[in-house]
C-alpha cells in the first residue's frame, strides 16, 4: 500500500471532515471528533519525520515553486500544528458537552474543521498568496464561530470582526500584488533573494499592517474583546487560543524572509506591544464581565508576544523569535483552558458578572480551580510554560541592555495579578452569601477538557528545554542559510 | 505614462478610496462596498503584474491569482450580507417587542 504523505493528510483530513460534518448533520460530532483525532495522528507522524530529517517538504502535484505550491514542515510549524491539534481535540471533547442548542451543535463542527484546515494550511504554507487564501478561510470560519450563538451582541461583534478580518486580508493581498510586481514570484525561498527596494518595503508594510489587524495588536485590537467575549465558550476558546496565532505566525515567518528594514520598526512594534499590555491591562481591570476580562487579557498577551519579538532589537531577532514562539504556545494552551472554564462558570452560575460571582448559591469549584490554574500560566508564575516564555523574554532584554522592555513586562505581570485577583476574590469570598448552598451539580465532561489543558499549560513548563530544541529543528529562522 | 503605470496607479487609488470608506463609513452596506473596492484595487495591481513587453504575451499566473481573489471576495461578501440581514432582523424584533 502506498503511504499517504502526512503533510497532505494534515491539510485534507479536516477539509473532508468539514464537508462530511456539513452533509451529515446528525453525525457531525462524531465525524468532527474523528477528523480532529486523525489530524492529530497525522501531525504526530509529521513530528516523527521532522525529528528524523529536520524538515519535510512536499510539492503539491509534483510542481516545484515558483509555479507550484510547496508545503513545508519544520520544528516551529510542527509545534504550532501540535498545539492546534491538541488544544483543538480537548476543546472538541468539551464542546460535545458544552453545546446544548441543536443549531449550535450542528454548525460548530463544519466551521471548526474548516478553521482547522485554514490554520494547518498557514503553518505548512510557503507561498504568500496561498497564505492569503488560508487567512481568508480562517476569517470566514472564525466569523461563523463568533456568531454561532445567534444573539444580537454576537452577530454585531461578528460583523465588526468580519470587517476587520477582511480588511486585514485585503491589505495583505495588496502587499502580495506589490511583491509579484517587484519579484515575479511569491514563494518564501524566492523572497530571500529579492533586493530590498522601496516597493518591497511598501509591500512589507501593507502585509504587516494587515497581519497586525488580524492578530489584534494595539491599537488595531478594537474588534477583539466583543467578538471573543460574546461567542459561545468552545468558540471563544478556539478564537482566543488558536485563531489569533495564525496571523502572528505569518508575521514571524514573513519577517525572517523579508526582514524589517529598520531598527526603528522593531522598536515601534515593541512599543505597540507595550501599549497593548498597558491599555489591555487597564481595560481588564475595568471589565464587568468575566469573559470580557479574559478577552482583554488576550489583547495583553498579544502585546507581550510582540515585546518578546522586539526585546533585543534587530541584532537579537534570531533569538527573540524563540521567546515569542514559547509565549504563543503557552498562551494558546492556557487561554483556551481559561475560556472553557469561564464558560463553565457562566453555565453553572447563570451569569458572568464579576461583582456578583460570590453571591451565587452554586459553586462550580472544578471550573474555578481550572480558571486559577490557567491564570498561573497566563500571569507567568513558575513552573508554567508562560513563566518560561516570560523569563526568556526578560533574559534576552536584560542581556541586550533593553531595560524598558523588562519594565513593561514587569508592570504587565503585576497588572495581570491585579485583574485576575478580582476574579479570585469572587471565587473565594463566600461569606457574603447568606443562606443554604445549592446542591453540588456534579462534574461534567465539559470540566475535564479545560482542566487537562490547564494542567498541560503548567506542566509543559517542565518540558521547556525539549520544546525549545524541537522548534529549532529544520532552522525555521534561517540559521543555516 | 505607459498603460501599465496608469493602470497600476488607478489600482492603488481605488484601493485607497476603499480603505478610507472601510475605516470611515458608518453604514454597514457602505462598508461592505468599500471592502469590495479594496479588493478591486488589489486585483488591478495583480493584473498589472501580468504585464509583459510585448503586451500580447502576458504572464498567466497573476490572472489565476486575481480569479482566486474574486472567488474569495464573493464568498466573503455573501457572508457579510447574510450577517447584516440577520442583524437587521434581530434589531427589528427588538423594536417591535
Amino acid at each position: 500500500m502506498m503511504m499517504v504523505d502526512p503533510l497532505i493528510l494534515t491539510l485534507f483530513l479536516p477539509l473532508f471532515g468539514a464537508i462530511a460534518a456539513f452533509v451529515l448533520p446528525r453525525a457531525a460530532a462524531w465525524v468532527g471528533l474523528l477528523a480532529v483525532l486523525g489530524t492529530g495522528v497525522a501531525v504526530a507522524a509529521l513530528a516523527r519525520a521532522v525529528l528524523a530529517e529536520g524538515e519535510v517538504v512536499t510539492q503539491l502535484g509534483g510542481w516545484a515553486p515558483p509555479l507550484g505550491i510547496a508545503l513545508r514542515a519544520d520544528g516551529l510549524s510542527v509545534a504550532m500544528l501540535a498545539m492546534t491539534a491538541g488544544v483543538g481535540l480537548l476543546v472538541s471533547i468539551g464542546a460535545l458537552d458544552a453545546l446544548r442548542d441543536l443549531r449550535e451543535r450542528q454548525y460548530f463542527w463544519p466551521l471548526w474543521l474548516l478553521l482547522l484546515t485554514g490554520m494547518n494550511g498557514v503553518y505548512l504554507g510557503t507561498d504568500i498568496f496561498n497564505l492569503y487564501v488560508m487567512i481568508e478561510v480562517i476569517a470566514l470560519a472564525a466569523v461563523g464561530l463568533t456568531v454561532l450563538s445567534g444573539t444580537k451582541q454576537a452577530v454585531r461583534a461578528g460583523l465588526e470582526y468580519m470587517y476587520a478580518s477582511i480588511l486585514g486580508a485585503l491589505l495583505f493581498l495588496m502587499g502580495v500584488g506589490f511583491v509579484y510586481l517587484q519579484a515575479g514570484r511569491l514563494d518564501f525561498a524566492g523572497l530571500i533573494a529579492v533586493e530590498p527596494s522601496g516597493a518591497m518595503s511598501a509591500a512589507l508594510a501593507l502585509m504587516v499592517v494587515g497581519l497586525l489587524l488580524k492578530t489584534a495588536l494595539f491599537p488595531l485590537h478594537f474588534w477583539l474583546p466583543a467578538a471573543h467575549a460574546n461567542a459561545t465558550a468552545p468558540a471563544s476558546a478556539l478564537l482566543s487560543g488558536l485563531v489569533v496565532k495564525a496571523a502572528l505566525y505569518i508575521f514571524l515567518r514573513l519577517t525572517t524572509y523579508m526582514p524589517l528594514p529598520d531598527e526603528i520598526l522593531v522598536t515601534l512594534i515593541g512599543t505597540l506591544g507595550a501599549g497593548a499590555v498597558l491599555w489591555g491591562g487597564v481595560q481588564a481591570l475595568r471589565a464587568e464581565r468575566l469573559k470580557l476580562l479574559v478577552a482583554w487579557s488576550t489583547v495583553v498577551q498579544i502585546g507581550l508576544i510582540f515585546i518578546a519579538f522586539a526585546r533585543a532589537g534587530q541584532v537579537g531577532l534570531s533569538e527573540s523569535w524563540k521567546a515569542a514562539a514559547l509565549l504563543i504556545l503557552a498562551h494558546g494552551v492556557a487561554k483556551s483552558a481559561m475560556f472553557l472554564a469561564a464558560g463553565r462558570i457562566k453555565d453553572e452560575i447563570g451569569h458572568d458578572r464579576i461583582a456578583d460571582l460570590d453571591k451565587s448559591d452554586t459553586r462550580p469549584t472544578l471550573a474555578q480551580f481550572t480558571f486559577a490554574l490557567a491564570a498561573i500560566s497566563i500571569i507567568g508564575l513558575p513552573p508554567s510554560l508562560g513563566f518560561i516564555g516570560k523569563w526568556t523574554l526578560m533574559e534576552g532584554a536584560m542581556a541586550a541592555g533593553y531595560w524598558h522592555w523588562v519594565a513593561v513586562t514587569m508592570i504587565g505581570t503585576l497588572m495581570s495579578v491585579a485583574y485576575f485577583s478580582r476574579v479570585f476574590a469572587g471565587f473565594l469570598r463566600f461569606d457574603r452569601m447568606r443562606g443554604e448552598l445549592a446542591e453540588h451539580k456534579g462534574w461534567a465532561l465539559a470540566d475535564a477538557a479545560p482542566l487537562t489543558l490547564a494542567i498541560a499549560a503548567i506542566s509543559l513548563g517542565l518540558m521547556a528545554a525539549p520544546i525549545l530544541s524541537f522548534i529549532e529543528l529544520g532552522y525555521p529562522f534561517g540559521a543555516q542559510q | 505614462m505607459t498603460p501599465d503605470l496608469i493602470y497600476g496607479l488607478t489600482g492603488i487609488a481605488v484601493f485607497a478610496i476603499g480603505l478610507v470608506g472601510a475605516l470611515c463609513a458608518q453604514d454597514r452596506l457602505r462598508r461592505v462596498l468599500a471592502l469590495k473596492l479594496c479588493s478591486v484595487g488589489a486585483g488591478f495591481v495583480l493584473v498589472v503584474a501580468a504585464w509583459r513587453t510585448p503586451p500580447a504575451d502576458p504572464d498567466p499566473v497573476p490572472h489565476a491569482l486575481v480569479i482566486t481573489g474574486i472567488v474569495v471576495m464573493i464568498s466573503a461578501t455573501a457572508v457579510a450580507l447574510a450577517l447584516i440581514r440577520r442583524l437587521q432582523t434581530l434589531e427589528a424584533e427588538d423594536d417591535d417587542g
